[in-house]
């Protein structure tokens, strides 16, 4: 109740403007610290950035759920981790191999997930990591492609994001992504839904507010795939729009599809500047 | 439907078919001065401890999830992402009240703020709520009435 007594007082002296609900509940300067790596978790812009300055989406989560996710022990997300541990060097598919039979350890994709989604010059267009996964699976494995969202690909995208731990997000977007860029960016700010919101209205106009139980982030990926204690599993940062989508009472895009790929991109480009910590934990 | 063939419909169904509204105000035919409705939409008094249910309801009003409401303290998390509407109804007038539950937009240019009785909103509706208003032009008569209740500044 302690929040409420204070936007009331708040809201006492400045109930005619219109603009005060971003003073309340300001998150703090929080660093975390996981398995000895040091990862700031609020962090200046980028000039052109829409957002002042970023934080990751961990600042805003209640104190319990954020300690789950500073010891790999407690991080129930881990446990998918090691299950995408076993699949990375179990051979599939027709051409009998296994993901390590061509990239060797895991630790050989270091840097990746903060760079991606990016341009892939030989397919013409951006590629996500679930995109570079499903398409080694066919052309390499001679496997079927893994659900874009399902368990599996959520496992093996958090294998991959951790070797990437603490490394600082850097998506490009210009030259011949940038179209596709626009593109996501007109997704992310446009209206939909009976509800009529986009979701710059949520996570760029009342980031550190409360939204009745939840208290809004900055809807950032830096953490994804995220385990989430609502439905105890790793969840694809597709999942989350969709489920965002139909919050507002909107027919969420395709997960996988041209649009979902596309805001994938941009939102990932808004983290430009964060570190990457996924797998985190959220509720 | 033609009024002729009314006869032919039994008056117990009558009762339960959009011929019971027939004084309601459609969502598209809501006439707007100034962001502020004047005319009642339904002709039919509010009833506030209804109002009060739809306004903390999170498949209806879900006001709750944007406004600190005191008078509802009973219930747990209120939203942070509107002004407080402690003492409300001293701010504006009841056409400006129904106003803004009619269509917030007209009011507060681009506001998140859901208009609850408009029928074209956001882009690809989920099919359930295509061509649908958030609530039913009685329930926001009922919310109006409530917000009517909320007069003072109150002190947790
Ligand atoms: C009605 C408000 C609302 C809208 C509109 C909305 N979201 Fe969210 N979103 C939330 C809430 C609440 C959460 C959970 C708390 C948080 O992390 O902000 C969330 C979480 C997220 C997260 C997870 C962040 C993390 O660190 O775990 C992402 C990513 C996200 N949203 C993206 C989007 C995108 C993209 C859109 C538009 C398609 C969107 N959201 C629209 C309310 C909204
Ligand atoms: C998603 C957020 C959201 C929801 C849900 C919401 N509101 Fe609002 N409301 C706002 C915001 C934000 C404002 C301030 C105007 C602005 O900045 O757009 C506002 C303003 C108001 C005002 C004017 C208050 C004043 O003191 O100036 C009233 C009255 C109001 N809302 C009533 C309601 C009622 C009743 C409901 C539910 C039936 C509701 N609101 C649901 C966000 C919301």
């Amino acid at each position: 109740m302690k929040k409420i007594t204070k936007s009331i007082l708040a809201g006492g002296m400045l109930a005619l403007s219109l603009g005060f609900a971003t003073q309340a509940n300001e998150p703090t300067d929080a660093v975390m610290t996981i398995d000895g790596v040091t990862i700031p978790t609020h962090v200046k812009a980028p000039a052109g950035s829409p957002l002042p300055e970023l934080f990751s989406g961990w600042v805003f989560r209640s104190t319990e759920t954020q300690a789950m996710q500073l010891d790999d022990f407690d991080n129930p997300g881990m446990i998918f981790v090691d299950q995408a541990w076993e699949t990375w060097s179990t051979p599939e598919g027709s051409a009998g191999k296994s993901c390590a039979d061509c990239h060797g350890e895991p630790e050989s994709f270091a840097g990746l997930r903060a760079v991606m989604p990016k341009w892939n010059e030989a397919a013409g267009e951006v590629y996500t990591l679930e995109d570079y996964i499903n398409e080694s699976r066919v052309k390499y494995m001679g496997a079927d492609k893994w659900k874009y969202s399902g368990g599996k690909m959520a496992a093996m995208v958090a294998l991959i994001s951790l070797q990437s731990r603490g490394d600082i997000i850097n998506v490009k977007t210009d030259g011949p992504a940038a179209a596709t860029w626009e593109k996501g960016k007109e997704i992310y700010y446009t209206r939909v839904g009976q509800l009529d919101m986009s979701c710059a209205n949520c996570h760029e106009d009342n980031y550190g507010v409360m939204i009745r139980a939840d208290h809004l982030s900055q809807g950032q990926l830096n953490g994804f795939p995220a385990y989430r204690l609502k439905n105890a599993k790793l969840n694809t940062a597709q999942g989350r729009f969709k489920g965002c989508m139909k919050n507002i009472r909107a027919t969420p895009y395709k997960v996988g599809g041209e649009e979902f790929r596309a805001l994938q991109f941009y939102v990932a480009s808004r983290g430009n500047g964060l570190p990457i910590e996924g797998p985190s934990v959220r509720n | 439907m033609k009024p002729y063939k009314l006869a032919l419909i039994p008056a117990s169904l009558l009762a339960m078919t959009s011929f019971a509204f027939a004084g309601e105000i459609k969502a598209d035919d809501v006439v707007f001065a100034e962001g502020a409705v004047t005319a009642s939409l339904t002709g039919v008094a509010g009833d506030a401890a209804n109002g009060r249910k739809v306004f903390a309801n999170r498949k209806q009003g879900n006001c709750l999830a944007c406004h600190v409401n005191t008078d509802l303290s009973e219930q747990p998390f209120h939203g942070e992402v509107g002004p407080p509407l402690d003492g409300v109804a001293g701010r504006w007038e009841e056409a400006q009240l129904r106003g803004i539950l009619v269509n917030s937009k007209n009011t507060f240019e681009g506001s998140i703020m859901p208009s609850f009785y408009r029928t074209t909103n956001g882009a690809r509706p989920l099919k359930k709520f295509d061509g649908k208003t958030i609530l039913s032009a009685q329930q926001v008569e009922d919310v109006l009435a409530y917000l009517k209740t909320l007069q003072e500044w109150r002190v947790l």
